[in-house]
């Protein structure tokens, strides 16, 4: 397959994930979002593990991995935010912001 | 007759993502996600990483949503009243933000690559067809990057530590 309309429709995924995370208010949506952008990276990987030999390939699986990590982390992250403050509106969760 | 496969699975990933990020829904934007990574694993079968459109499926599509589903109705979140998609300002931010990023992409497209890369045209899908699909990623995963992959497991063991004791009430 060529290489240009995989890495053509791996910065549209990215990018539509970019747009999801500025879009939306809800901690669980942005989070979808951002597992769309590692989807995007990984596709990126594999089309260029094409011509640059198996390693992209070896990389997706490890990026995988730490997406499954990060999920998981992140998920408990939103239960216990969810059990403090009864919203996942990031808006309403602005302890940082001072 | 894979160029058609190819371009159609290309299309219906980028349409169901838009439609991930625009869905009121937080349930509907997971199953919308579950279409794009499903979609995904199709492009990962036409570029020669039949092991790679497996897991995909398994670990993205399975283990991975269904964690997020779990927590959507867990939570209860599942019918919002409100939209959370913010105003008109917002809107336009995204938007601009979504097409220089887009922009600077697409210029980045226009760089020539080298041309003497790692592997001729094909490389891969002769060593896939050789070894067979798993072979052939297992011999630089086990081999090259032993040690990664080791500390991935202990990775993994942070992660599940880590999970238990932020969801859980009273350790």
């Amino acid at each position: 397959m060529p290489l240009g309309p995989s890495l053509l429709v791996s910065a549209m995924l990215f990018t539509i994930g970019v747009v999801g995370v500025l879009l939306r208010r809800n901690a669980i949506v942005i989070f979808m979002c951002v597992e769309l952008m590692l989807n995007a990276v990984n596709l990126t990987f594999v089309a260029l593990s094409q011509r640059l030999g198996l390693e992209g390939q070896v990389f997706v699986f490890f990026v995988m991995t730490v997406a499954a990590a990060e999920a998981a982390v992140g998920l408990a992250i939103i239960i216990a935010l969810y059990r403090h403050r009864d919203t996942l509106n990031l808006d309403s969760i602005n302890l940082l912001r001072g | 007759m894979r160029d058609i496969v190819y371009y159609a699975a290309a299309i219906m990933a980028i349409a169901a993502a838009l439609l991930c990020i625009t869905r009121k829904s937080p349930i509907a934007s997971a199953l919308w996600l579950v279409y794009v990574l499903f979609n995904l694993s199709v492009l990962y079968v036409l570029l020669d990483a039949h092991f790679l459109a497996a897991v995909q499926v398994l670990v993205y599509a399975g283990a991975i949503m269904v964690l997020f589903l779990f927590v959507i109705m867990l939570l209860n979140i599942g019918r919002l009243g409100v939209s959370d998609v913010k105003g008109a300002g917002g809107k336009v931010i995204a938007l601009v933000a979504g097409l220089v990023l887009l922009g600077e992409l697409a210029a980045l497209g226009s760089i020539e690559l080298p041309a003497r890369m790692g592997q001729p045209e094909g490389a891969v899908a002769r060593m896939v067809e050789q070894q067979g699909a798993i072979q052939a990623l297992a011999t630089p995963l086990f081999q090259q990057y032993l040690v990664p992959f080791e500390l991935t497991s202990v990775m993994l063991l942070a992660a599940v530590v880590g999970a238990v004791v932020l969801a859980k009430r009273k350790l």
